[in-house]
C-alpha cells in the first residue's frame, strides 16, 4: 500500500524530466532552475527543494486572515464574472426559450391559396386560380421539399355512405368533408397510413373511383381495415377505400376528411380549380419562397396569390442574441477590468504592507523569483476564488431568473468553469505589476524598518 | 544530468580557514552626497569563534553585517564566507548560501505575527531543503533549546518581547547555519531579557557556532571572546 502511495510522485518527477528533455529548455535556464549548485553547499534533494506546493501553501496562508480585506479585493472580480456568466447564460436561454417556441412544423410549411375578392353580390370569390401543374412547378424551387395540391370539393348536399341503399330511418347527419388530393399530399404534410396504400399519380390521371379515408371519418363510416376491399358510396356511386390515413402533422382537418384523386373530383363533380397548394420546406427557406412561389404559379400576377410561409429562424434567435451580448458582454469585460485593477490595487497594497516579511524572506534564502511566485499565485488564487463564486453567483442568476420568468434555463457547464478559470487568469495578470514590485524589494532596505 | 562542471571548492575542515575573511572591503553609497560606509574594512572571524562588533551610531556597524550576510555587497575588496569567494557567486546561488549556511536575528525580531510560533521557526528550513520529515522536529528542538516548548501554537503578538528575540533565535538556529548573524538582538529588550538572550548566545557558542554580535551595548559586547571596534568605517581596535 505504501509503495502505491509513492508511486505517483517519482512516475511524475520522471515525466517531467522527460517534458523537460523533450521541451529542450535551454541549458542556462535549467540551471537557473536547480541553483544552489554552490561551491562547498552540498546539493539539496529534489524532495525538499521549494516546490510549487510550498509556493500555494505559503500564498494561500494569509489570504483568509482579513477576510474585510478579502472581500475588497474580490468583490470586482466576483461582479465582472457573475456579469459575465449571466449574460452568456441569459443569450443561451434565450436562444433555447426561441427554439423551443419556434414550432419545427410549422416552421416547415408552405401554403399558396387564389385571394379573395367580394363580388358585388356579397360573395367571396377566388380572384385567381392555381393551376393544375402547381405541384411540378413548385417542386422546381430551391428549398421546396415536396409539394401538393388539396381542393374541397363541395358536396353538402351529398349522401356519404359505407352501404350502397341509403337508410332513411338513420337521422340524416352531416357528411365528412370530401377534399381532392393529389399523390403528394402525404409525404407534403408529414402523414402516416394506419392501413393501405394512398392515391397515387395514376389515380389522378386515369379518374379512378377511389378513395383514402382520414381516420375519423373511417370510424364514421365503420371502414377498419382495407384488406376485405371496402368501397364506400357517394350519393350511391361506389368508391374503392384504398387506405386510412392515421395522422398528420399539419392540417388535421383532413382526418375527418374523404380523399379523392384531384382527376376523380374533376371527372365526377366538376372541380375547376385546385384550392389551395400545400408544400413543405427547408427550415429558413420561407422568407424567400414568400415571392419565389408567388412567380412560379402566377408569373403575370403574384399578387392574385396569397403564400403564406413562415419566418426564418436564425433572423429572430440571432437578433436576441446579438442584442444581449452586445450590451452586456462589453459591460461585464468593463467590470471585470475594474475587477483585475482591484486585485492589482490590493496586492499592492499587501506588497507595501509586508515590505518587512519579504525582506525576512529573502534574508533567510528566498530567491527574486520565489518571492514574485508567491504574490502572483497569491492573486491568481484571489481570481480564481472571485471566478467561483462569480460563476455561481452568475448560474444562480441564470436559473433563478428563468424559474420565476418560466424559462428553461440553459448554460453550457463549461462556461461556468471558464469563469473560473477567466478569474484566475485576470489574477495572473493583475498579480504580475506586485509581484514584480515584491521581487525587487531589496532585503537590507526592507529589515531596516520593522515588520 | 550532468556533473557539475567545476569542480567543487574542498570544504573548509573546522579550524582551517577561517569563518569569515574581510579583505580591504569599502563600501560606498553613491549619493549625494556619497557616503563611505566602510572604508577599506579587513576582519577574520575563525570557525567557531564569537565576535562582537561595537561603535557609535552611523560607524557602519549594520553595513559590515549586511555584507558578511551576502544581503549587500563590497563596493571594493574581498569577502570569502568558509574559504568561498562570494563576488563569484549569482543572485540565486547568494540566496541559496543565505539559506543553508547563514542565520539572521535582527533588532527588531521580524517574526511574521499571522503565523504560530512553530510556523515562524519553520520558515527558513522551507527555502533551505532541510528533509521534509524532519523539519517539524528540529523546529520543535529549537524552540526547546531556546525554553519556549509551551509557547509553540501562540502568535508573536501575544509574547514578550524576549521571548520574540528568543523565537528569532530558535528560528535562526533551527535551520543548523555555520553563522549566526545578529544586529543589535537586545537592542529592543530590557537588561534581563537581554541577559537571556546573551546567556543563549554562548551555549551557541559552546556547540561550536560562529557568532557576530553587532551591539553599541558595552556590557553586551564583552560577553564575546572577541571585540572588534568601528569608529567612522574603520576598525579602530581589535582583540
Ligand atoms: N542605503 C544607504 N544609502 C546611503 N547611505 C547609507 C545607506 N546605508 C547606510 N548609509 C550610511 O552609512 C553610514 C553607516 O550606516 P550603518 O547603518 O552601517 O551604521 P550603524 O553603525 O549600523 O549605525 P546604528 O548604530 O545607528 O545602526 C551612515 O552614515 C549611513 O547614513
Ligand atoms: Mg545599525
Amino acid at each position: 500500500m505504501t509503495e502505491q502511495v509513492a508511486e505517483p510522485t517519482s512516475t511524475g518527477r520522471r515525466s517531467w524530466r522527460g517534458l523537460r528533455s523533450r521541451l529542450r529548455i535551454p541549458a542556462r535556464l535549467r540551471r537557473r532552475r536547480e541553483a544552489a549548485a554552490v561551491p562547498g553547499v552540498p546539493p539539496v534533494h529534489p524532495a525538499d527543494r521549494f516546490r510549487f506546493a510550498d509556493l500555494l501553501g505559503e500564498a494561500t496562508a494569509d489570504i483568509g486572515s482579513r477576510p474585510g480585506r478579502l472581500v475588497t479585493t474580490i468583490v470586482g472580480t466576483v461582479l465582472g464574472i457573475a456579469a459575465l456568466i449571466a449574460t452568456i447564460g441569459f443569450a443561451q436561454t434565450a436562444a433555447g426559450q426561441i427554439a423551443r417556441q419556434f414550432d419545427r412544423t410549422a416552421a416547415t410549411q408552405l401554403v399558396v391559396t387564389p385571394t379573395t375578392a367580394d363580388t358585388r353580390g356579397g360573395a367571396t370569390v377566388a380572384a385567381a386560380a392555381l393551376p393544375w401543374d402547381a405541384v411540378p412547378r413548385l417542386e422546381r424551387l430551391a428549398g421546396v421539399e415536396s409539394a401538393a395540391l388539396l381542393a374541397e370539393v363541395p358536396l353538402p348536399e351529398a349522401v356519404i355512405a359505407a352501404v350502397p341503399v341509403n337508410d332513411p330511418s338513420q337521422p340524416p347527419t352531416a357528411p365528412p368533408p370530401v377534399y381532392a388530393a393529389s399523390a403528394e399530399l402525404l409525404d407534403t404534410v408529414g402523414g402516416r397510413l394506419a392501413t393501405g396504400r394512398f392515391l397515387d399519380a395514376g389515380h389522378d390521371t386515369r379518374a379512378d373511383r377511389v378513395v383514402v379515408l382520414g381516420s375519423r371519418a373511417a370510424d364514421r363510416l365503420g371502414v377498419h381495415r382495407v384488406d376485405t376491399q371496402p368501397s364506400i358510396f357517394i350519393d350511391g356511386i361506389a368508391y374503392a377505400v384504398l387506405g386510412i390515413v392515421e395522422s398528420t402533422d399539419v392540417r388535421a382537418e383532413l382526418l375527418n376528411a374523404v380523399l379523392l384523386p384531384t382527376g376523380t373530383a374533376r371527372a365526377d363533380f366538376g372541380l375547376r380549380a385546385p384550392g389551395d397548394a400545400q408544400a413543405r420546406i427547408a427550415i429558413g427557406a420561407g422568407p424567400q419562397l414568400r415571392t419565389q412561389a408567388a412567380l412560379a404559379l402566377a408569373p403575370d400576377e403574384p399578387d392574385s396569390l396569397e403564400v403564406n410561409a413562415p419566418d426564418g429562424r436564425s433572423e429572430l434567435g440571432q437578433d436576441v442574441q446579438a442584442d444581449v451580448n452586445g450590451v452586456f458582454v462589453i459591460l461585464s469585460v468593463i467590470v471585470l477590468l475594474a475587477g483585475g485593477v482591484g486585485i492589482t490595487n490590493v496586492t499592492m497594497l499587501s506588497v507595501m504592507e509586508r515590505v518587512g516579511e519579504i525582506g525576512l524572506r529573502r534574508a533567510i534564502g528566498a530567491t527574486r523569483r520565489q518571492i514574485a511566485g508567491q504574490f502572483v499565485a497569491e492573486s491568481v488564487v484571489i481570481g480564481l476564488l472571485g471566478g467561483l463564486i462569480g460563476a455561481t453567483l452568475g448560474v444562480f442568476a441564470v436559473i433563478g431568473i428563468s424559474l420565476v420568468r418560466d424559462w428553461t434555463p440553459v448554460i453550457d457547464p463549461w462556461i461556468a468553469v471558464g469563469g473560473a478559470l477567466l478569474g484566475a487568469v485576470l489574477g495572473l495578470v493583475a498579480g504580475g505589476l506586485p509581484a514584480r514590485r515584491a521581487a525587487a524589494i531589496e532585503p537590507v532596505d526592507a529589515l531596516r524598518g520593522g515588520t | 544530468m550532468t556533473a557539475p562542471a567545476t569542480a567543487p571548492i574542498p570544504i573548509a575542515t573546522p579550524g582551517t580557514t577561517p569563518a569569515i575573511e574581510l579583505r580591504d572591503v569599502t563600501r560606498s553609497f553613491p549619493g549625494p552626497p556619497e557616503v563611505q560606509a566602510l572604508k577599506g574594512v579587513s576582519v577574520t572571524v575563525a570557525d567557531g569563534e564569537y565576535v562582537s562588533i561595537i561603535g557609535p551610531s552611523g560607524s557602519g556597524k549594520s553595513t559590515m553585517l549586511n555584507i558578511l550576510g551576502l544581503l549587500d555587497r563590497p563596493t571594493v575588496g574581498e569577502y570569502r564566507l568558509n574559504g568561498v569567494l562570494t563576488s563569484a557567486l549569482e543572485e540565486d546561488e547568494r540566496a541559496a548560501v543565505r539559506a543553508r549556511q547563514l542565520g539572521f536575528v535582527f533588532q527588531a525580531f521580524h517574526l511574521m505575527s499571522r503565523r504560530s510560533v512553530l510556523e515562524n521557526v519553520l520558515l527558513p528550513m522551507l527555502y533551505n531543503g532541510t528533509p521534509r520529515a524532519e523539519r517539524e522536529s528540529r523546529a520543535r528542538e529549537a524552540l526547546h533549546r531556546v525554553g519556549l516548548d509551551h509557547r509553540i501554537g501562540f502568535l508573536p503578538g501575544t509574547l514578550s518581547g524576549g521571548e520574540r528575540q528568543r523565537v528569532a533565535v530558535a528560528r535562526a538556529v533551527a535551520s543548523r547555519p555555520r553563522v549566526l548573524l545578529a544586529d543589535e538582538p537586545t537592542g529592543n529588550l530590557d537588561q534581563t531579557t537581554s541577559a537571556e538572550i546573551m546567556a543563549l548566545f554562548e551555549e551557541l557558542h559552546a556547540d561550536g557556532l560562529t557568532l557576530v554580535v553587532i551591539t553599541h551595548d558595552g556590557a553586551v559586547a564583552r560577553r564575546a571572546s572577541r571585540r572588534i571596534r568601528l569608529a567612522d568605517g574603520r576598525v579602530s581596535e581589535a582583540g
